[in-house]
């Protein structure tokens, strides 16, 4: 039986995907973002090993709670590197009816024809539009996560894209110009969410004795980023994002 | 006996048994009118209702600043012992008071004398020595009977902190009239029905044939005293009510009687709002009232029933905080024939929480079904969101035990109206029983002997299958201890301090439910997961009392739908409940069980040693059935699913409940997500035969700064266990346990 390194698991995420979700954390990530809160998840050694029948009977039992839009998420770390894993549990989950969503930055391992058969939708990380950008945040290529999108957007899988907002990095309103011509030229976005930047991770930073390379960056205010939002989304929900706000 | 059956009252109904025999459900099932639509219908507030409504809320204001507004203390309690009172009269629509000003407490020394002095101390009052003297020369009181029956052990098990609240020094409540009937048929009728009764009870003069007659005697007595009380304020009741105004007037009548008769700990309404929608549709439909008329109606009821308030001591208010008084109101549900006993009124009522804004009374209580309507789904989840004043209960597992015409009494103790009545039984400590199984039966904090026969464990460390057989020893020994203290606490009770205008609202043959409870469920499952899975080293001292407990290794935690620990919470409540069943109860009573615990978790928990789960000695335990604070690690859904485990049929068929508090971003991005989210979340709940859920969508942030600024949250309301409060009336502890509570945030 295939097993996953899970990091962790939480029962109800509502923010990752539609609906109520059970968002499973899997362990390892190769890319080493700048604002990353979840250094605790990049060692690819470590997490705690469960079959796909322990997951699975997992979530049967928050089944009841998905009603017709939840189901799961798998995250990170970048659950694309358990490949075998993945493949098996989403696999499963399509068998038995459970909605499925990945949320992921694109730097996996290959394989992913498999993985997408079997999902419902992906939760894809812009980590920047550019390569030098990618480069910076990231400390990678771009090569490979472009691979996987340009996969998904060949196999009609129906996208949220992500990017988080650090201010002076990723604040601008040129870069935000650039990130919105950039995702116009993408198929199958339904939803784009600009994630502000936060520094609760910090603290992981701390007990795990490395430097944190943000160190002087404030947080993002949400509010400054409405309008944006609702630039991102002219067909989507503005009104949904408005009263969120009041 | 009979009514004309042209009478204009029951104009434009449709006729059943309810004409000739008192049977409210069949009237509410020949007559009402469901609703599936959603609450776009709805009126705001009437000019009248707003300036009656800003008169009390100055009075509720006030009061929380001061503690009480003010104490007749020259009247004793009764139905119609009191001057007709007024907030504003010539804008009242509805009208009564329980005394003869709002907020006027009312002194009642049949449950104790002690207690009424004590409290008139807390506030600076002297109670009248005629008073005093009458009592104390000539009228023995409920309190005084109780101690005069208690044996030593009931005593020291009472004073250990092991059978705590018992209700011997306050009302017990928890009872219910069916004050619907006094508006569909006037007090003629039922005072007429209840001597035919009493002239049937005839045969052998058997104990209960004699206390049941002399009962029977007293509440026709009370229904002409609540006849009387209503004619003062102008108010016929003998007849039956012509319209909707007369309706809701005539039954706050009957529901008034209640409280100025008694000073039970809940004083609860029942389920009215479906009644009296069909005399407010059979007036719309005639025309000679409108919405915002109808509304007005229940606006105004509403705040009548916002001002019930009873004299307490401090004792009690560290038992109950927030001076709560559980008017609960039961909504919604399903009929057993499919159809929603939702009607237009239902929203009304949940409507007045934005007419009047947010409040802890009457405690609004939701029958959730997963086949209500999904308008009305959505109105709940969107009131909950914005107001934290709503709780849910599943009717889904109720209806098949108490059919479709139950109420909530209290919190979450479903009765049949009318039919049944509840003997309240308070809580025993199960998590000092288990300290007994380890220490011999000896109280940890007291020293005292309190469960004989159990050896001390003197084990270095301790072992599962030792201290579980010690703890069953130990549980069935408090299982009949208690079950006699609450014999002993009925039988005075009925004797000293009897309910008639409540019981006059029932049926002579009645029902009784007795209501044990339990506190500190997670902390004895964590507990006993610490002894099964880690290392549980004893530290004793000189006598040879654990007095805290060092635990080597990590173990399963309940709160995190993890069998092996949630199956040992469910054992325990088993157990104990099948203990409880062996013991015979005071006039035939039926056995049920709660996991609730109102705030008294954090009186429980001072007067509990450390314990094997790494709880220290005097910290709170969890409210109800819920997980220990924060140690419910995976989320709200594996939270959620440990408690629906809890099994309610036949074990806690009295209740289990689940605070829970979640932040408005983990619920959502934006209001419409929250709203289905949360319908989600209570459907797959539910579905699972869960019983009970709080609701709070809130910061921690916004509790810690109502703590420190209550000046800027004159209304801030919270659910807490079973009911809610007005955040600032809690004590500095309870405000501190509820913020460290587990607040589910986004991820």
């Amino acid at each position: 039986m295939i097993a996953g390194k899970i990091h962790s698991w939480e029962s109800m995420g509502l923010v990752d995907g539609p609906g109520i979700r059970t968002v499973v954390f899997l362990q390892g990530c190769r890319l080493r973002c700048l604002y990353c809160h979840n250094p605790d998840t990049w060692a690819t050694e470590g997490g705690i090993l469960e079959s796909v029948d322990e997951v699975m009977a997992r979530l049967r039992r928050f089944r009841p709670y998905y009603g017709t839009e939840g189901g799961v998420t798998f995250s990170g770390g970048e659950p694309l590197l358990q490949k075998e894993f993945l493949t098996e549990i989403l696999a499963r989950c399509r068998r038995e009816g459970i909605h499925t969503c990945l949320d992921t930055a694109g730097c996996g391992v290959g394989g992913y024809e498999e993985i997408l058969k079997n999902t419902d939708l992906v939760l894809f990380d812009i980590k920047h539009y550019t390569e030098e950008g990618y480069r910076r945040i990231t400390g990678q290529s771009p090569k490979e996560s472009l691979r996987f999108l340009s996969l998904v957007q060949e196999m009609g899988i129906p996208l949220w894209l992500r990017h988080v907002v650090v201010p002076g990095l990723t604040d601008s309103d040129e870069h935000l110009e650039g990130l919105q011509r950039y995702i116009q030229t993408l198929r199958g976005v339904q939803r784009v969410e600009l994630l502000p930047y936060h520094t609760l991770g910090v603290h992981k930073y701390e007990r795990m004795q490395i430097p944190y390379p943000l160190k002087n960056v404030p947080p993002k205010d949400a509010e400054s980023l409405t309008q944006w939002q609702e630039r991102m989304n002219p067909n989507h929900s503005c009104k949904e994002n408005k009263e969120e706000n009041e | 006996m009979s009514i004309d059956v042209n009478c204009t009252a029951w104009k434009g109904f449709h006729t059943g048994e309810w004409r000739h025999l008192v049977n409210v459900r069949n009237f509410i099932q020949k007559n009402y009118t469901p609703y599936t639509g959603d609450e776009s219908f709805l009126s705001g507030v009437s000019p009248r209702t707003a300036k009656v409504w800003e008169k009390a809320s100055v009075l509720i204001t006030e009061e929380i600043k001061k503690g009480i507004i003010d104490v007749d203390t020259h009247t004793v309690s009764g139905i119609d012992n009191f001057a007709p009172g007024y907030i504003d009269r010539e804008n009242e629509v509805i009208v009564g008071l329980q005394t003869d000003a709002p907020l006027k407490r009312i002194v009642n020394p049949f449950g104790g004398m002690r207690m009424v002095k004590s409290a008139l101390t807390e506030y600076g009052y002297q109670l009248d020595p005629e008073i005093e003297k009458t009592f104390s020369l000539y009228r023995k009181t409920h309190n005084e009977g109780v101690f005069d029956a208690y044996p030593e052990r009931v005593r020291t098990a009472r004073s250990a902190g092991l059978l705590t609240g018992l209700p011997d020094a306050y009302g017990r409540g928890r009872i219910v009239g069916d004050y619907r009937r006094v508006p569909l048929y006037g007090t003629d009728f039922l005072i007429e029905s209840k001597k035919e009764d009493l002239r049937n009870l005839d045969g052998p003069m058997t104990d209960e044939r004699i206390r049941l007659r002399e009962e029977v005697s007293e509440q026709i007595r009370a229904l002409q005293a609540m006849s009387r009380m209503a004619a003062r304020y102008g108010c016929d009741i003998t007849k039956p009510a012509e319209n909707a105004r007369e309706a809701v007037q005539n039954l706050y009548m009957a529901y008034l009687a209640g409280i100025k008769e008694n000073n039970g700990a809940a004083t609860s309404l029942g389920r009215t709002a479906t009644f009296l929608d069909i005399y407010i549709q059979r007036d719309l439909d005639q025309g000679i009232l409108d919405e915002e008329g109808a509304q007005e109606l229940i606006d105004q009821f509403i705040i009548k029933l916002r001002l019930v308030r009873h004299l307490r001591t401090p004792e009690y208010n560290e038992l109950f905080g927030g001076d709560p008084t559980w008017v609960t109101e039961s909504l919604g549900g399903m009929g057993i024939d499919g159809r929603t006993l939702v009607t237009k009124n239902t929203f009304r009522y949940l409507h007045t929480l934005t007419n009047l804004g947010t409040a802890p009374e009457p405690n609004l209580t939701v029958l959730w079904s997963q086949n209500l309507p999904m308008p009305f789904k959505a109105y709940c989840a969107k009131m909950s969101i914005d107001t934290d004043s709503i709780q849910y209960e599943n009717d889904d597992i109720m209806r098949p035990i108490y059919g479709d015409d139950y109420c909530i009494a209290c919190c979450v103790s479903a009765m049949a109206v009318g039919c049944q009545m509840q003997f309240f039984g308070a809580r025993a400590n199960l998590a000092k029983s288990l300290l007994y199984a380890i220490n011999g039966g000896v109280d940890e904090l007291k020293g005292t002997l309190v469960v004989p026969g159990i050896e001390k464990n003197t084990e270095e460390v301790l072992e599962y299958s030792r201290v579980i057989t010690d703890y069953k020893k130990v549980l069935s020994y408090v299982a009949e201890l208690y079950v006699d203290a609450i014999n002993i606490i009925h039988y005075m009770h009925d004797k000293y301090a009897y309910e008639a205008s409540q019981m006059a609202l029932h049926n002579t043959l009645v029902e009784r439910l007795a209501a044990f409870g339990i506190s500190g469920l997670s902390v004895a499952a964590d507990s006993l997961s610490a002894i099964k899975f880690a290392k549980v080293y004893p530290i004793r001292n000189e006598a040879g009392i654990a007095v805290d407990f060092r635990v080597e290794g990590d173990f399963p935690k309940y709160g995190n739908d993890n069998d092996s620990v949630d199956d040992i919470a469910v054992e325990l409540v088993s157990y104990f409940s099948a203990e409880l069943k062996k013991h015979p109860l005071y006039r035939n009573a039926i056995h049920t069980l709660s996991a609730l615990t109102i705030t008294s978790n954090v009186m429980y928990g001072k007067k509990t040693g450390s314990t094997p789960d790494g709880r220290k000695a005097g910290e709170p335990f969890a409210p109800g059935a819920n997980p220990m604070h924060g140690r419910d690690i995976h989320g709200a859904l594996a939270s959620l699913n440990s408690v629906a485990k809890i099994p309610y049929r036949a074990v806690c068929q009295d209740g289990v409940s689940n605070t829970f508090s979640i932040t408005p971003p983990a619920l959502g991005k934006s209001m419409k997500e929250r709203t289905r989210n949360l319908i989600s979340l209570l459907d797959g709940y539910f579905v699972q035969g869960a019983h009970h859920l709080n609701v709070n969508v809130m910061n921690r942030d916004l509790l810690i700064d109502a703590m420190e600024h209550p000046d800027n949250y004159p209304t801030l309301t919270i659910r807490v266990s079973g009911y809610a409060v007005n955040f600032n009336r809690l004590s500095r502890e309870q405000q501190m346990e509820v913020i460290m509570r587990t607040f589910h945030e986004a991820v």
